[in-house]
């Protein structure tokens, strides 16, 4: 049996008198291919951002790899493994592709500033060490050629891929994707199915996934967790959710 | 492809170059040939070159709006102005000393402000220059209104040069590194900047305390060279007048600032002969660049040789790289 990654432990998210998640527990284990769904509101993004630190839960923790992650700052949960996308896509856009990767090597290639004000050899040999890994990165998103080009003035297909391909460069071992469907066709869908496949066996992913698209959500996921009014009503595979009442009442309404 | 490294040498030409064009100045002043009027805007023009780029590291780099520029340079001033009469301590120590002081009041109240933003940040840093100056004012050490006078006079053009270049290349290579792209994020946005692994707080405040401690530079190199300082030289427009040279600059660019700088020292001297339209003029030509620039001269982009050199060759060459 593989080895429980994320840990979630009765989370509960208060916004004043809103309480937009309540009482949420759930467990990823290694290597799991995890959909998150539920109506408008439900709670999916606020979910995201207590695991990634942007917000602190008003109760409860989140563990990875058993380790409490829930009081830290975002970019030590990042650090420690945990990267995301975001579902209104935040690049750096005035900066080029190349940076926006090379940015996110940071916390795990960096060096004193020290040798950057004085060019010492270990400044050229770490640089040289982030621009080679960057490239390789963008060569597997095929934005090795926009590598110059301002983040802003990608089509809005390569800049969900940048986004992913940024967040992959944080050598994360859990990869939150908020969304990553939104917007695109279903050939880009298509595409984006078969490139989240592929990252996932190459860089040993486990792979939390929010998405309204049912065909991406049900094709790709092992698992599915369905939130609606922040209760987690239905956890178990694509098969068993769909054709759980509690989900179909949640998505097309029933009897109160 | 070319690899990136190579590319990073060639950009150090820019810097070379400004290092020749000093160079050739120094030939100039050392023949005598330069009115110690010019020697004087000269030292002047240096003193501003330090105080545009260490703002563009905290405004235009990472994005932090600061108002209190003037505030770091009246601390830098006014330490190394003391230490200078009461300690008899060399030029050099009592600048280290000045900006030492200035760079630890930055991140003293770096901490703090900078969970603020934007215009928030720009207010607080506003009221944090006012402090420093009424604090000032109202010391017995630093002779309240009246004025500091009795500094040794021991700036000379070559300092402020040597200090300017040093600001110049301390940003540069800074820029040039990973720790430079993190600055960078968090102007663009900082909580991708935070969910990317950066370290936000940390780089803000560095930055803050960075461009505090050149501001405390410029401050002690400003007092020993008129020998008399007095808090009416560090008011709230002294912040403004370093703002627009960066505004004008382009927010970002370093080689921006530097001509900005270079422009705005030069233009109000060079206007003399129109007297008392003189400030008139100085400002229609403000708002003309911004109208004719909205993003500054040089925008987000630096000054390149290649650039420079690809005016005289035929074009068509740009897609081999």
């Amino acid at each position: 049996m593989p080895a429980n990654l994320l840990e979630a432990r009765s989370l509960t998210m208060n916004f004043g008198g809103l309480t937009a998640v309540v009482n949420l527990s759930f467990q990823i284990l290694k290597g799991e291919l995890v959909g998150l769904i539920g109506p408008n509101g439900a709670g999916k993004t606020t979910v995201f951002n207590m695991l990634t630190g942007v917000y602190a839960p008003s109760e409860g923790s989140v563990y990875l790899e058993n380790e409490l992650v829930s009081s830290l700052k975002p970019h030590t949960i990042t650090q420690k493994g945990i990267a995301r996308t975001f579902q209104n896509i935040r690049l750096f856009n005035d900066l080029s592709v190349l940076d926006n990767v090379r940015i996110a090597f940071h916390s795990r290639s960096s060096f004193p500033i020290f040798d950057a004000v004085f060019l010492t050899p270990r400044f050229f040999k770490k640089e040289k060490a982030i621009y080679d890994n960057a490239m390789e990165l963008l060569g597997i998103f095929g934005l090795a050629d926009k590598k110059d080009e301002k983040a802003k003035n990608l089509s809005y297909g390569q800049m969900r891929r940048l986004e992913i391909a940024r967040a992959l460069a944080t050598n994360p071992k859990l990869l939150l994707l908020d969304e990553p469907a939104a917007g695109m066709n279903p050939q880009e869908t298509e595409e984006l199915t078969e490139l989240i496949t592929e990252i996932r066996e190459k860089f040993d992913l486990t792979i939390l996934l929010i998405e309204h698209d049912m065909s991406l959500v049900m094709k790709l996921c092992e698992r599915i967790m369905v939130l609606d009014y922040g209760i987690l009503i239905a956890n178990g595979t694509p098969d068993e959710v769909r054709a759980n009442r509690r989900v179909i009442e949640a998505y097309l309404g029933g009897d109160v | 492809m070319t690899n990136n490294p190579n590319k990073k040498n060639l950009d150090g030409y820019v810097t070379l170059i400004a290092v020749v064009v000093l160079v050739l100045l120094n030939v100039v002043l050392l023949a005598g040939k330069m009115p110690t009027y010019y020697t004087g805007i000269l030292r002047f023009m240096g003193i501003n070159i330090i105080l545009a780029v260490s703002l563009n590291l905290i405004n235009g780099i990472t994005g932090q709006f600061s108002l209190g520029h003037a505030g770091f340079m009246a601390v830098g001033a006014y330490v190394s102005a003391l230490v200078s009469i009461h300690l008899g301590w060399p030029l050099v120590f009592a600048l280290l000393a000045g900006a030492v002081a200035a760079s630890l009041l930055g991140i003293l109240i770096g901490l703090p402000t900078l969970r603020l933003r934007g215009d928030y940040l720009a207010i607080a840093t506003l009221g944090l220059g006012e402090i420093i100056r009424v604090v000032i004012l109202n010391l017995d050490i630093t002779k309240g209104a009246r004025g500091l006078g009795g500094i040794p006079r021991t700036t000379t053009v070559y300092l402020v040069e040597l200090f300017a270049i040093i600001t110049i290349l301390f940003t540069v290579n800074l820029m040039r590194s990973t720790h430079g792209r993190a600055l960078l994020s968090i102007r663009e946005d900082e909580i991708a900047a935070e969910a990317m692994g950066i370290n936000t707080t940390f780089y803000k405040v560095f930055a803050f305390s960075a461009g505090a401690f050149f501001a405390g530079i410029a401050g002690g190199l400003f007092a020993h060279s008129m020998g008399y300082i007095a808090p009416a030289n560090f008011e709230f427009m002294r912040s403004i007048e370093i703002l627009v040279m960066v505004v004008l600059g382009g927010l970002g660019s370093i080689t921006g600032s530097v001509i900005a700088t270079v422009v705005l020292t030069i233009l109000p001297e060079a206007l003399r002969g129109f007297a008392q339209y003189r400030m008139v003029l100085y400002s229609a030509m403000l708002i003309a660049i911004m109208l004719f620039r909205p993003s500054g001269l040089m925008g987000t982009r630096e000054l390149d040789v290649r650039q420079v050199l690809g005016i005289f060759k035929t074009g068509g060459e740009k897609d081999a790289s």
